[in-house]
């Protein structure tokens, strides 16, 4: 349970810093790059590492490459439906999770199972 | 176009916008943790590059942008999902950028130390996302210079 409370209070910082960040950029679509920042890798590489050590971190790391590809394709689909269709945010943003998980679950059973 | 640190945008954002913000992001890090230490690393791993904070992001742009235009009396809907939908794009190219950070710390660190491989590839996920930001500005200023000779 301590475990996941530093995991919780890590990320959140971590996370929050980076997305402030975005917040002092402009334009949006340069901004828009910490959308897709390492912060949540960051926050539990150094932890993983601590506990389990580098090789079970390193495939972890091997993993993320899988769902960073993943996180290409699903912001692609929310910009162009939020840009072309202009659809409304929270439903879009939401729904299109469903590409991320397809796209991440289908690469690693392709790929790593 | 110039890349610029502008503060305006931190008077529009409330205190509860942050909190959501940190909760998201601590819940999405606490997850990934529980789900490695259930299914493994191959599966904790894909989290790591989870969507964490964009829905989060493009809903507040989505509705600081409205209310800017609602303060100037007008209809700001379209303008603030076009606005969110141009920040995802940005986390579009972003993710180039996390794809090079994860093949940095998959690579390297079995050899190098953590500090050092998190540095690394952090500032490599800062120059890829930089360089495909940068290319993309390039291919639209061209586009843009045909059309406008096309047309005149």
């Amino acid at each position: 349970m301590k475990e996941i409370l530093v995991r919780f209070v890590v990320g959140g910082v971590v996370v929050s810093v980076f997305a402030l960040l975005g917040d002092l950029l402009k334009p949006k679509s340069f901004a828009g790059l910490f959308g897709a920042a390492p912060s949540v890798a960051l926050a539990t590489l150094v932890l993983t590492v601590s506990k389990r050590g580098k090789e079970y971190a390193g495939l972890e790391a091997r993993s993320m490459l899988i769902g960073a590809i993943a996180f290409f394709f699903y912001a692609l689909v929310v910009s162009r439906l939020l840009i072309r269709r202009k659809v409304p945010v929270l439903p879009v943003t939401g729904l299109s999770m469903a590409v991320w998980f397809a796209c991440a679950f289908g690469c690693w059973y392709a790929m790593l199972r | 176009m110039k890349v610029k640190f502008d503060t305006s945008g931190l008077g529009l954002s409330r205190w509860y916008e942050y909190v959501i913000r940190f909760v998201f992001g601590g819940t999405i890090t606490a997850l990934a943790g529980v789900v490695a230490e259930r299914y493994g690393p191959e599966i904790g791993g894909l989290f790591l590059a989870f969507p964490a904070i964009l829905p989060a992001a493009a809903t507040l742009i989505d509705k600081h942008e409205k209310e800017k235009k609602e303060r100037a009396g007008l209809d700001g809907t379209l303008r603030g999902r076009v606005t969110a939908g141009v920040d995802a794009a940005g986390a579009a190219m972003g993710s180039v950028g996390l794809m090079v950070f994860a093949l940095i710390v998959w690579l390297k660190l079995a050899n190098s130390s953590l500090s050092l491989v998190l540095l690394g590839a952090t500032l490599a996920w800062l120059a890829a996302s930089m360089m495909v930001w940068e290319l993309r500005e390039m291919l639209y200023r061209r586009i843009r210079a045909r059309l406008h000779a096309a047309s005149s």
